[in-house]
């Protein structure tokens, strides 16, 4: 790999936790990707937002809760999370109901900040 | 931004959130999502009525698997591999919506 | 041009691997370069060696390996992806080779452009 190569990287997150594995998995391809220093952003769209619902309590599926692991990602400098409004309010959910800070966006914004990416990701 | 969609309307909301996420640009419709090009359908609707704003593929050995080649609507182009590899060659980055 | 490959999905189950071989076939005939296929999530099991589909079947890991073989593509298949879900280098099919996420995002940085495949 050359040095000093950076690309902007976006992961777009649209299915929820649990039920699959692409949420957990799609948080190691982005916590590696901040250790390649690359211009990280996580985009949370439709049931992709309710990975950042706090609360969780995984003891009775048997499951490691992974959540925390969102409020670890400031440690990796991955600073830029973002939510799409409208998802949020299909779901009933308020910032305040995210166990981190994002950036709440409209889908017009989304798509704006989608456009100038070199690579996205969508798990 | 080539947009690419791989799952049918009526099951997943991939298109629906790529069209109204999406910036204006290309959408190449494969695998399920063919279907939402097929005349008649209500996925049919919401690509007709995007056609302003994007530009709209769908993968033709998809729709001959599924017997739907000779439904699409007007405005959809169809291509072939060869022709995704374009697609994907002149756009400056691509997205898959899954 | 350079194109980086994400298979997010098995074989058989779902049509991603099958949409994804047929992208770089199209794309090798071009003249294009295949930089890597990456396999992540159960994508992983497209690497088993152990596979045997019915006779009147493609065979979806022989078909990867044979590109491989051709056209000196490498076939990454993410480690902790595959260690969860009993792939090793044992029972790995020729052509393909285990490593970690490291692969991917470099992928991403060295190609010119990441396709990926999946549900």
């Amino acid at each position: 790999m050359s040095e000093g190569t950076s690309k902007k990287f976006m992961f777009v997150n649209r299915t929820a936790p649990y039920g699959t594995a692409y949420a957990l998995e799609s948080l190691e391809v982005v916590l590696i990707t901040a250790a390649f220093d690359q211009d990280v952003s996580l985009v949370f769209v439709d049931d992709g937002v309710w990975q950042l619902k706090k609360g969780q309590q995984t003891k009775g599926i048997e499951t490691k809760n992974f959540s925390p692991t969102y409020r670890a990602l400031e440690g990796y400098d991955v600073e830029k999370l973002y939510v799409e409004r409208e998802s949020l309010e299909a779901r009933g959910l308020a910032e305040a109901d995210l166990i981190v800070d994002v950036e709440v966006l409209d889908s017009a914004a989304l798509g704006k900040l989608m456009a100038e990416q070199d690579v996205v990701l969508s798990f | 931004m080539l947009n690419i969609v791989n799952k049918s309307p009526a099951e997943r909301s991939a298109l629906d959130a790529c069209l109204r996420i999406a910036a204006p640009g290309a959408i190449l419709l494969i695998e399920d999502a063919v279907y939402a090009a097929v005349r008649g359908t209500t996925g049919a609707a919401k690509i007709a009525g995007a056609l302003d704003r994007f530009k709209v593929y769908a993968l033709l050995p998809d729709l001959e698997a599924r017997a739907v080649a000779d439904r699409v609507i007007d405005g959809v182009t169809t291509v072939d591999y060869g022709g995704f590899v374009d697609l994907v060659a002149e756009h400056n980055a691509c997205q898959s919506w899954l | 041009m350079k194109f980086g490959i994400l298979v997010n999905e098995g074989p058989y189950q779902h049509q991603a691997s099958d949409s994804a071989y047929l992208f770089c076939k199209a794309a090798l005939a071009k003249g294009h370069a295949i930089q890597r296929v990456f396999f992540y999530h159960d994508g992983v099991n497209n690497s088993t060696r152990l596979t045997e589909p019915p006779q009147d079947d493609r065979n979806i890991v022989t078909r990867w390996s044979q590109l491989a073989a051709d056209h000196g593509v490498d076939l990454v298949v993410c480690v902790a992806a595959a260690l969860r879900r009993g792939i090793k280098d044992e029972n790995l099919a020729p052509g393909f080779r285990i490593s970690g996420l490291g692969q991917l995002v470099e992928t991403g940085i060295q190609a010119d452009r990441l396709v990926t495949f999946g549900d």
